[in-house]
């Protein structure tokens, strides 16, 4: 069942919700202001009611997959359970209805959460400081980008170039390029670790940093970690990590001890603060000593038990975001961080690479496991096993969410055909990864008894499966004058004269 | 489980962490029941200082507004706050049709063909179509006119300096100036000549680039009206609590031309083999995970459950309750101002110039009229001078429907005092 | 019709004296999938041999284009703005790309039919 456009569902004669009256005498805009700064029609927002607001969005709830819901093994993506402690906190008056530009000393509560967070997540990776400003992962990574820029700079080097391994998370390169880098790719080999040999014949004076994430996007620890830091700290070169896979091993290792200079964390991810739905997240960014001038304004700091912004950085790259990130975020992700403790951090990681390599063990057999041995927190398995029966990892996933479970990250890392990436973490009990692995199980049998059926998968959810180029097309049409539908939004079909 | 693996030990599945890059530990303090956990955060939470709502007349791009209950109880449905970026759209249709609906609402409100799924904040959203104009046009410096959020000019140079553009301040572009950036109303409240704005933009064939605050556009011409080529803004004030500045959601339309610029998600309408509509992240190909170094932008994130709150807002409001919002602010305001602008020695800042229901008036000493209203539990004016050099003594002061006649009567006695 | 020559980057090409057509191979949109949208430069615009010159885009993937040739645009293909599926149906035909004036000698690291098509086997 689908659901109606809330403008398709409009109806005109609905009255506004009540709302006070001025209650003060005075002119009305219209009397005040010049014509020409007014609008001359109203905007054509729909006009529903209450319960027809509030039926409208529950109908489109029923129409989610969410991790309340179902299990969701995105490989990269780490959709933990959300505790529902952490909206509970994130709602207290005394977060939720600060104003950003209220006194220090009436906001000292908030500031002393940011610098416990800092001080937490300082533990957890191994760094001297950590800005909590940058709103997403992405984010992050292009602050990060600036401080590595900003340093290089005050040393009198104009670096340019910055090395990404080809396996790595499209945001890296597109962050790089956006930071004013040019992108320069490194071979990794068949297990997705670097080349050493490489990733030496690319390091000259004119790279600025290596941008990395460990465990590596096929879920493998990058062994020779340590002599890639000692390569790229050689030439003058910074070691960035992508925190998208920092569940692996909370408690257990930290990538500051590795050589990591920059670290983005996703507290979306590793801090089970929520996605919804696409955002908001936060990307928080630590850094080593060397970075440290360079960190955006204002930092938090604490003198005597009493907190301060501070703006006055001389070096800082300035600001990245509106006032001091997504806040909300960060209470939810300390209180997440206060009720584990560091023993359940570190248990949390330990259960979540139990988790990848039992799952693992189970889907062997059923699809290609390319890399066998111990994975880390996630594993990548190819559906190149089906190609036969003309089935490809997409039908593998669409498969999946017939059978109540959301589907895997497919086709992601680029040197695994057929790729789907599985990461189950910690939250998952082994009933929900023996339900999940049987569902595999079930899509290889119907692959090969009824690859058909499966094509046409899922039939049970509201839509099936989308003409996604289709809808390219006819935006091209629109935006090429062929047509007046913008696709990208409703518009009301002009009523036929009669 | 371990069994299952073929291991003896969790010991066996981290052979491949160098034994010298082992910890012993992490040193956090261990874990709290859920109660102990709430019971230190709670701690925190109360010692901070909550002004209520109806004292509350500070704003500088966060402001306190009436939050119909229904946002909360939507946004606090597990199905939306904990699902994933729609990137399966058979089971994410929740989502999509309701960011469709957002980009609907915000291309409605803003009078332009097309609005993405949002951004983070206003800030960046202000320097993203400025980035956006730099490729359109290939030109290299963007111009600022008047008084745009300092903050928001922070995050734009941050932006600007990793791309190599120039920002300048002025509203005389040139033959260099790739767009044409101001606000309305501006970032002390007041209204801001943007027809006359947008065709010196286009006289020197930039863009025009308005930063637009969401409830003014139920009474004040929408940018698509005076010719402006891109709307941008912060949404908070759509449904969104203060919360310390974030998250809030940040939202961006443009001209149908410069579509295949625009930064972020776009969610378009599409069917399936059976002919019934769904919706699909499209035109992806602009974006990070497959253009990588050659994306416009290197956002992954919208900030949907943000924009869920707009849409449910403005849904529930209408059009016409959003009118009303404006209207009631804007008379308040004005009655704020005539009182406080009668008290000795507090004159209006820009008395010729026109505001909606935020306003800047210079009196004798900011930082003692504003421990005054502390006192009686009132948070003051901003002061401004923070940011501008020539605001000596300057505070905005704003009021909306929370504001009622007696918390104005209140204010007003308090600083006569 | 004189016999096309390919690149290494997938564009091919057929010469009639000064005159040069450019299009993508049928393996390239293969590789592509579904085209949805072209990037073109205007003509009258002065190629270098491999410079990137505009991007084709279907629902997964979009790929830079590369002059095969230095020389300047005399025309470009205007039914591809419209019907960019095109790309997919006739890639040697319909679906070229844009045509060039040719200015001094072909590169000399053009394939000819057999050299690439064991050059895209070799990239499958």
């Amino acid at each position: 069942m689908t659901e109606p456009l809330s403008f398709e569902k409009s109806r005109p004669n609905v009255h506004a919700p009540r709302l006070p009256d001025a209650g003060v005498p005075g002119a009305e805009p219209r009397d005040l202001l010049p014509n020409e700064l007014l609008r001359s029609e109203p905007p054509a927002l729909p006009r529903l009611s209450e319960p027809e607001v509030m039926r409208h969005y529950s109908k489109l709830a029923s129409m989610n997959y969410s991790i309340s819901e179902q299990f969701y093994p995105l490989g990269s993506c780490t959709m933990k359970y959300n505790p529902v402690a952490n909206e509970v906190a994130a709602t207290l008056p005394g977060f939720a209805s600060l104003h950003p530009y209220q006194d220090e000393d009436t906001v000292q509560g908030a500031l002393e959460l940011m610098w416990r967070l800092e001080q937490a997540l300082c533990a957890v990776v191994g760094v001297d400081r950590v800005t909590l400003q940058p709103a997403a992962g992405a984010h992050g990574e292009w602050t990060a980008l600036r401080m590595i820029n900003a340093f290089h700079h005050s040393r009198g080097e104009a670096r340019t170039e910055v090395l990404v391994p080809d396996s790595a998370h499209g945001t890296n390169p597109a962050s790089a390029a956006l930071s004013g880098f040019r992108v320069v790719e490194v071979a990794s080999g068949l297990d997705g670790r670097i080349s050493l040999a490489d990733l030496e014949s690319k390091l000259s004076s004119r790279v600025a940093a290596l941008m990395l994430t460990n465990p590596n996007t096929l879920g493998l620890f990058e062994r020779d970690i340590l002599d890639i830091a000692e390569l790229v700290h050689n030439t003058g070169a910074m070691l960035y990590y992508d925190g998208a896979n920092l569940n692996a091993f909370m408690g257990v290792c930290r990538p500051g001890d590795m050589g990591f200079d920059a670290v983005h964390m996703n507290l979306h991810k590793t801090f089970t603060t929520p996605h919804g739905g696409g955002g908001p997240g936060a990307g928080p960014v630590g850094v080593k000593a060397d970075l440290v001038p360079f960190l955006p304004t204002p930092t938090v700091e604490r003198a005597n038990g009493h907190l301060t912004l501070d703006f006055k950085r001389p070096q800082s790259i300035g600001r990245v975001r509106s006032f001091y990130g997504n806040f909300g975020m960060l209470v939810r992700a300390y209180t997440y961080i206060v009720a584990m403790g560091g023993d359940g951090l570190t248990q949390a990681s330990m259960d979540a690479v139990l988790g990848a390599n039992y799952l693992m063990k189970r889907v062997e057999g059923l699809l290609d496991v390319p890399h066998s041995g111990p994975c880390m927190h996630e594993f990548v398995a190819s559906a190149r096993n089906l190609a036969p029966h003309g089935i490809k990892a997409l039908d593998v996933a669409k498969g999946l969410l017939e059978r109540d479970f959301y589907a895997p990250t497919i086709y992601f890392p680029l040197v695994v055909p057929e790729a789907i990436m599985v990461e189950p973490t910690e939250t998952e009990s082994k009933p929900t990864l023996d339900a999940f692995a049987d569902a595999i199980a079930d899509i290889v049998k119907e692959a090969e008894e009824n690859p058909e059926k499966l094509h046409h998968e899922p039939h049970s959810l509201p839509v099936g499966r989308l003409d996604e180029v289709a809808t390219a097309r006819a935006i091209n049409a629109y935006l090429t004058g062929q047509s007046e539908d913008p696709i990208l939004r409703w518009k009301p079909v002009p009523k036929e004269a009669c | 489980m371990l069994a299952a693996i073929g291991s003896d030990s969790m010991e066996g599945l981290l052979v491949d962490i160098p034994k010298a890059l082992r910890i012993p530990r992490l040193e956090l303090p261990d874990g709290l029941s859920e109660f102990e956990t709430m019971a230190q955060v709670s701690a925190l939470a109360a010692r901070n200082k909550v002004f209520a709502d109806r004292l509350t007349f500070r704003g500088g791009g966060v402001y306190r507004r009436f939050i119909p209950a229904a946002v909360a109880a939507v946004t606090s449905k597990p199905e939306f706050y904990t699902a994933y970026t729609p990137y399966q759209p058979e089971a994410s249709q929740g989502t999509l049709q309701a960011i469709y609906e957002f980009q609907t609402l915000i291309a409605e409100l803003t009078a332009l063909d097309v609005a993405n799924a949002s951004l983070y904040d206003g800030a960046t959203a202000v320097a993203e179509a400025a980035m956006m104009a730099h490729i359109h046009t290939g030109r290299n410096e963007v111009m600022v006119a008047g008084y745009v959020h300092p903050e928001y000019m922070d995050v734009l140079r941050a932006f600007s300096e990793a791309r190599g553009i120039k920002v300048r301040k002025g509203s005389e572009p040139n033959a260099k100036t790739a767009a044409l950036i101001f606000q309305q109303p501006d970032f002390l409240g007041l209204l801001v000549d943007a027809q006359d704005l947008t065709r010196r933009a286009h006289a020197a064939g930039a863009l025009a680039i308005a930063c637009v605050d969401p409830i003014s556009l139920a009474i004040l011409a929408p940018p698509g009206d005076y010719g402006a080529d891109i709307a941008v803004g912060e949404g908070q004030q759509l449904g969104l609590s203060l919360s310390y500045g974030g998250p809030h959601v940040g939202f961006i339309a443009c001209r149908k031309d410069l579509v295949r610029r625009l930064p972020g998600r776009l969610i378009g309408s599409s069917h399936d083999a059976e002919g019934r509509r769904g919706f699909v992240l499209t035109l992806t190909a602009r974006e990070q995970h497959i253009r990588r170094e050659k994306a416009t932008s290197n956002i992954c994130t919208n900030h949907s459950l943000c924009a869920l709150a707009a849409s449910v807002y403005m849904t529930y409001m209408g059009a016409e309750g959003m009118r009303q919002v404006a209207e009631v602010s804007f008379k308040r305001a004005h009655a704020l101002a005539d009182r406080l602008a009668a008290l000795p020695g507090w004159d209006l800042a820009f008395p010729e110039r026109p505001f909606l229901n935020e306003f800047p008036i210079r009196v004798p000493n900011g930082a003692v009229v504003n421990r005054k209203l502390a006192r009686k539990g009132i948070l003051g004016g901003l002061d401004v001078h923070r940011w501008f050099r020539e605001l000596k003594g300057v505070l905005t002061f704003t009021c909306t429907e929370v504001n009622d006649p007696r918390a104005i009567d209140e204010l007003v006695e308090a600083v006569s005092q | 019709m004189a016999a096309r020559l390919y690149t290494k980057s997938h564009e091919w090409l057929t010469v009639e004296g000064k005159n040069v057509t450019v299009g993508i191979t049928d393996f390239a949109q293969s590789q592509l999938g579904d085209v949805v949208f072209l990037e073109l430069p205007n003509p009258g615009r002065k190629l270098e041999a491999a410079e990137s010159f505009g991007v084709v885009e279907s629902v997964k993937a979009a790929s830079d284009l590369y002059s095969p040739v230095t020389g300047r645009v005399s025309a470009v293909n205007d039914k591809l703005a419209a019907k960019p599926e095109l790309i997919n149906s006739d890639p040697y035909g319909d679906g070229w790309i844009l045509k060039l004036e040719l200015a001094g000698e072909l590169p000399k690291d053009l394939m000819d039919e057999a050299a690439y098509k064991a050059f895209a086997e070799s990239n499958a």
